[in-house]
């Protein structure tokens, strides 16, 4: 509690104190027999010291020509009160909305606390290490690119930069979601607002503190609840005609019956005075934005980091889901699956005549042969092979080792008129042929992300009812991908801007509701954007991928999508909740207040009530369960 | 030029409304009040940024007294 909140506590323990003393008095009737001035003296003091700042600031307001400020509303329906002889209610009215303010505040304070506590990744200082290797603590700000920093076991890495010296486990739950730790060693990087575990580790930073991983996520974080949603942009207007529109009521209420002769003048000031009660809109403008606040929270605390609230209605709201296939379902990381020879050659003479004709390409296709070649410890020497000649789109002729070598798709064989076996391995198949002779395949192909069918599965189960995924890669092999992971629909071959294409078409047809887009961030940022929404493998920390995405995945797991539509689809409802409850209730009190049922009591219960209540709501929304 | 300084507002209704009121002030390029980060982002000329800033404080003094910019 802060010292404000504190203070106003003790003036409600006081007046409430007075308020039931004075209740006790004129049940018993003893304040029946003094006269009214006094009686009124009697209450106005309590009501003061609740209620002095409400006047202050209300007098304040409108001299500054807000008329339709809460304040000044709260002090006319009180003074309504006072005017018809109702001392107590008017008390009573002034003494449940100051405690209804400060649950409020208490409330609110406590949620943006613990989502304060769930994004404390800010590191408090940095230890600089000088050119005489003494180390100082400093502010991370004041820290440059290059200097050597120590961390030590239990502190925050407080700045993104290269190990140097030092073996350590560091937990990146913060920054990621994921609970095992990572192992760190000397030439790796490490990114800032992760734990350091175990050892001491100095580090060379790479950046400064606000390029750093976690001053782009705590930025991040705070900028998006200034992306509003649609529902908070409704809430907002509805709000600007919601108070004026409820005042004038009250003010047409308290004056037509009386002209009309319908009821006593008392009567209508009284039910015009529950009107203004209620005419603040603060439960609404408060619990959008505080739930919207717990989603994005609830997410951040996972790895996900969702750019702004109307990121998460739209994803709540996803019906098609595109993917891109490589660095997204696969790893992006092809290696060499199956080695078949053919005829009087064995595998291992296979793959070394592979390995060095292939040795002069950058393909990333020819790097996994090589590779493989390397794993058993040999290193192909270029100096065996001469007349290298690449045919675009086919493979590669060259002569090693004294006979001719082609290397490359079932094509380039066919047009050399050499007979051969078509492959039925998945991936990309190289053939291989000497002198004119079939003498095997290899197959290569990129990894399957773990989990990524059960990642699929999720996403079904939260609602996505299309899975597409987009390649540029061959159609068997990518159908092969789709139906190990249980994907709807697949477009195969395509060029980057085809994907574009194709996602603009998804678009165009409405029936398929929204469309969110998993890419890698790297080459697919013009579909990231044009999707409704984008998300981003973030890859630890790359830029690109989070400039351009509105919903970033920290660790590259894609088994997060479904969880991210699943906080979506519950902050969405308990913002819904919020609002129809919200606005429920102030229509049920005015229109009971209209037809003089409600007390002025019930309708200030009823006003704060439903505030504290849907803020508590909202809450919920922090919770990802 | 574009700074953000902490903030204390009560009501989510009155950060609105200062936000509205300082981006009615002329030279500044954009404004924020965050109710929920308690945070007042101001982007305004650089020439002139103190000298908005201080009218930006006024604006927000004006719409709810009770709100409190630490300007550092």
């Amino acid at each position: 509690m802060t010292k404000k909140m504190k203070k106003t506590r003790n003036r409600i323990i006081v007046v409430l104190v007075m308020f039931f003393a004075l209740l006790i008095a004129e049940h018993t009737g003893l304040l029946e027999n003094i006269p009214f001035i006094a009686k009124l003296i009697i209450y106005l003091i309590p009501y003061l010291i609740i209620g002095y700042d409400v006047i202050r600031k209300a007098a304040i307001n409108i001299s500054h020509g807000q008329v339709f400020d809460e304040n000044f509303l709260m002090m006319i329906a009180t003074f309504g009160a006072f005017g018809i002889g109702e001392y107590s209610e008017a008390l009573a009215v002034m003494l449940f909305y100051q405690i209804g303010e400060l649950f409020q505040d208490y409330a609110v304070g406590k949620s943006r606390a613990s989502i304060a506590e769930m994004m404390s990744i800010a590191p408090e200082y940095a230890n600089l290490e000088n050119e005489n290797k003494e180390i100082e603590e400093v502010d991370p700000e004041d820290v440059e690119i290059g200097q050597i920093l120590v961390i030590k076991p239990g502190e925050k890495v407080p700045i993104d930069g290269t190990v140097i010296e030092g073996e350590s486990f560091i937990d990146t739950s913060a920054i990621t979601g994921e609970s095992v730790p990572r192992r760190v060693y000397p030439s790796q990087d490490i990114i800032s607002g992760c734990v350091n575990k175990d050892s001491v580790l100095r580090i060379k930073t790479t950046k400064k503190y606000e390029d750093s991983t976690v001053s782009k996520i705590l930025e991040l974080v705070e900028n998006a609840s200034n992306k509003k949603s649609r529902m908070e942009n409704f809430i907002t207007r509805f709000a600007r005609y919601y108070t004026p529109v409820v005042t004038i009521g009250a003010v047409l209420l308290a004056l037509i019956p009386p002209i009309l002769g319908m009821m006593e003048i008392s009567d209508s000031i009284k039910r015009a005075c529950i009107f203004l009660i209620v005419s603040c809109p603060c439960a609404l403008v408060i619990s959008v934005p505080l739930g919207f606040f717990g989603g994005i929270g609830a997410s951040s605390r996972k790895g996900i980091l969702v750019k702004g609230s109307n990121y998460l209605e739209a994803i709540a709201e996803a019906k098609t889901l595109v993917l891109d296939k490589t660095g997204t379902i696969t790893k992006g990381e092809f290696s060499v699956k199956e080695v078949r020879p053919y005829g009087d050659i064995d595998k291992d003479e296979l793959l070394r005549i592979a390995a060095h004709v292939e040795g002069y390409s950058n393909h990333p296709i020819a790097k996994s042969i090589m590779e493989a070649y390397e794993k058993q410890g040999k290193k192909a020497d270029t100096s065996l092979v001469t007349n290298v000649q690449e045919i675009a789109g086919h493979g590669v002729r060259a002569d090693f080792e004294g006979d001719e070598i082609l290397a490359g798709n079932s094509g380039l064989l066919s047009d050399n008129g050499i007979q051969h076996e078509l492959s039925s391995d998945a991936g990309t198949i190289v053939y291989l042929a000497k002198n004119k002779i079939f003498i095997g395949t290899i197959s290569i192909s990129d990894t399957i992300k773990e989990g990524a069918a059960k990642a699929m599965a999720d996403v079904k189960s939260v609602g996505v009812s299309n899975i597409v995924m987009l390649t540029g890669d061959g159609k068997a092999s990518a159908e092969q991908v789709a139906k190990e992971v249980g994907i709807d629909t697949v477009f195969s071959e395509l060029l980057p801007a085809d994907k574009v294409d194709r996602v603009e078409d998804m678009l165009n047809d409405a029936s398929r509701g929204k469309l969110a887009f998993v890419g890698d961030g790297i080459n697919d940022a013009p579909v990231l954007m044009r999707a409704d929404v984008g998300i981003a493998m973030g890859s630890l920390g790359s830029d690109a991928a989070i400039e351009a995405a509105d919903i970033v995945l920290m660790d590259d797991d894609i088994r997060k999508i479904a969880d991210v539509i699943r906080i979506a689809r519950k902050t969405l409802t308990i913002v819904k909740e919020n609002i129809v409850f919200a606005l429920f209730v102030k229509i049920l009190i005015l229109v009971l207040g209209a037809l003089g049922i409600a007390t002025m009591w019930l309708a200030v219960f009823g006003d704060v009530g439903v505030a504290v209540l849907a803020i508590l709501n909202s809450m919920r929304a922090l919770s990802d369960k | 030029m574009k700074k953000t300084y902490k903030c204390e507002v009560d009501c989510a209704n009155c950060a609105a409304k200062m936000e509205d009121a300082v981006k009615k002030i002329p030279g500044v390029n954009d404004a924020r009040v965050n109710f929920m980060t308690q945070k007042f982002m101001l982007d305004a000329d650089e020439e002139r940024y103190d000298e908005i800033l201080e009218a930006a404080v006024k604006a927000c003094k004006k719409v709810e007294p009770d709100c409190e910019i630490e300007i550092k």
